[in-house]
């Protein structure tokens, strides 16, 4: 009895912990051991990155896979339907949700990478991984 | 002099030094940095991508309106499925490339063209728009830059070629190398995607494998190109010539 007490305190006690920022749902099932910069840095400035890489290629035609969407797209996409977008479970709207900032790129950008893309990414099976949280 | 003095002014010297080598290696850096610049890259070759494109090329091309087989449209179907444009009957429909009906009244002769963005150089297009989104890329590429593009319709009113359409409805999986999204104008991007990479535009190489190889592209300002040769030696006409716009697409065969 004093055992399913604890147990039920210890259940309640880590429900109601505040979390100390938002789930990003990164997907291991992708290639990669760590982004194209570091993660602090891509957490404050990816926007910034991005914005800047759009111009470069839409103005100068330079299209280098570093910094822009697709690479985002081929290495963060969920190993289940292969988008970055879709539910709170998804790479970007995961952190997007918590941030409350609306996500303008995908109303004309793909969210999925194209199919030869997206399986060179792949290291493992999909279905053997599935989503892990991080 | 005093000890600390002497001190400080040798570690001056030190930093001037260090200074001096270092404007040294980056002088050189850049001239390294500076040379491929000076490269003109044909078709075959692929531009680097790390490099912006230049105003030394010019991509154009010439329709031959004679081997533009009647009734066949390869080079608007493989324009639509390269961009993931789902085009139809409706007058909002979104068309890049149309093929165009010539009838001669009088002798009766028909013959079609297909009739894509003209590729200007004056563009009327980019003239009007008023937020900038409509833009010649230093290639003679004439774009919509559908991040700025707030949707107005005043280059569809300018462009005297009916080039340019405006997508109504939203929009799902496109092509992830055409970005493409309702409340934009859009138009034939001389698949620039492909351009960049060193490949020739969807239509070019559907209407080759058709065996017509009505579309010549090419670069006009190469003069070893096969479109410069062909257009300095034959009769080739831009539509609308009157209105001085300067098309990179160009005709023949009429």
């Amino acid at each position: 009895m004093v055992a399913v007490l604890c147990l039920s305190i210890a259940y309640a006690a880590s429900s109601t912990a505040p979390k100390a920022g938002p789930t990003i749902v990164i997907d291991k099932a992708r290639a990669g051991e760590h982004c194209v910069e570091d993660t602090a840095f891509m957490r404050k400035n990816h926007m910034k990155l991005l914005m800047h890489q759009r111009d470069e290629t839409m103005h100068k035609g330079i299209r280098t896979e570093k910094h822009s969407l697709k690479k985002c797209v081929i290495c963060h996409a969920s190993a289940k339907d292969e988008r970055v977008v879709g539910s709170d479970e998804h790479f970007c709207q995961s952190c997007h949700t918590y941030a409350a900032v609306k996500l303008d790129c995908w109303e004309c950008h793909a969210t999925k990478a194209k199919p030869a893309q997206a399986a060179a990414a792949t290291t493992l099976p999909a279905a053997a991984v599935g989503g892990e949280k991080k | 002099m005093n000890q600390s003095q002497h001190e400080q002014d040798q570690a001056t010297q030190a930093v001037d030094e260090h200074r001096r080598n270092f404007i040294g290696a980056s002088a050189a850096l850049a001239g390294l940095t500076v040379a491929p610049g000076v490269v003109v890259y044909g078709l075959a070759q692929a531009k680097p991508e790390a490099e912006p494109v230049t105003n030394k090329v010019r991509w154009g091309m010439l329709i031959d309106s004679s081997k533009c087989a009647d009734g066949c449209t390869d080079c608007v179907s493989a324009c639509h499925t390269e961009n993931g444009v789902q085009s139809g009957p409706l007058e909002t429909d979104p068309h890049w490339i149309r093929k165009v009906e010539l009838k001669d009244m009088r002798t009766g002769r028909q013959q079609s063209l297909p009739v894509p963005c003209q590729h200007c150089e004056e563009p009327p297009c980019v003239d009007v728009c008023p937020t900038g989104a409509s833009f010649k890329r230093a290639d003679g590429i004439v774009l919509v830059d559908r991040h700025i593009c707030i949707g107005c319709r005043y280059c569809m009113m300018a462009c005297p070629y009916k080039a340019r359409s405006f997508i109504h409805e939203t929009l799902t999986d496109q092509n992830p190398d055409v970005p493409r999204g309702k409340g934009c104008v859009e138009s034939c991007t001389l698949c620039v995607h492909r351009v960049d990479q060193g490949q020739k535009p969807a239509c070019v190489e559907a209407c080759t494998k058709a065996g017509h190889e009505a579309i010549l592209f090419g670069d006009l300002n190469d003069p070893n190109s096969e479109i410069a040769k062909r257009i300095a030696t034959k009769a080739t006409v831009q539509l609308r010539a009157d209105l001085a716009l300067n098309p990179g697409i160009r005709y023949e065969g009429f």
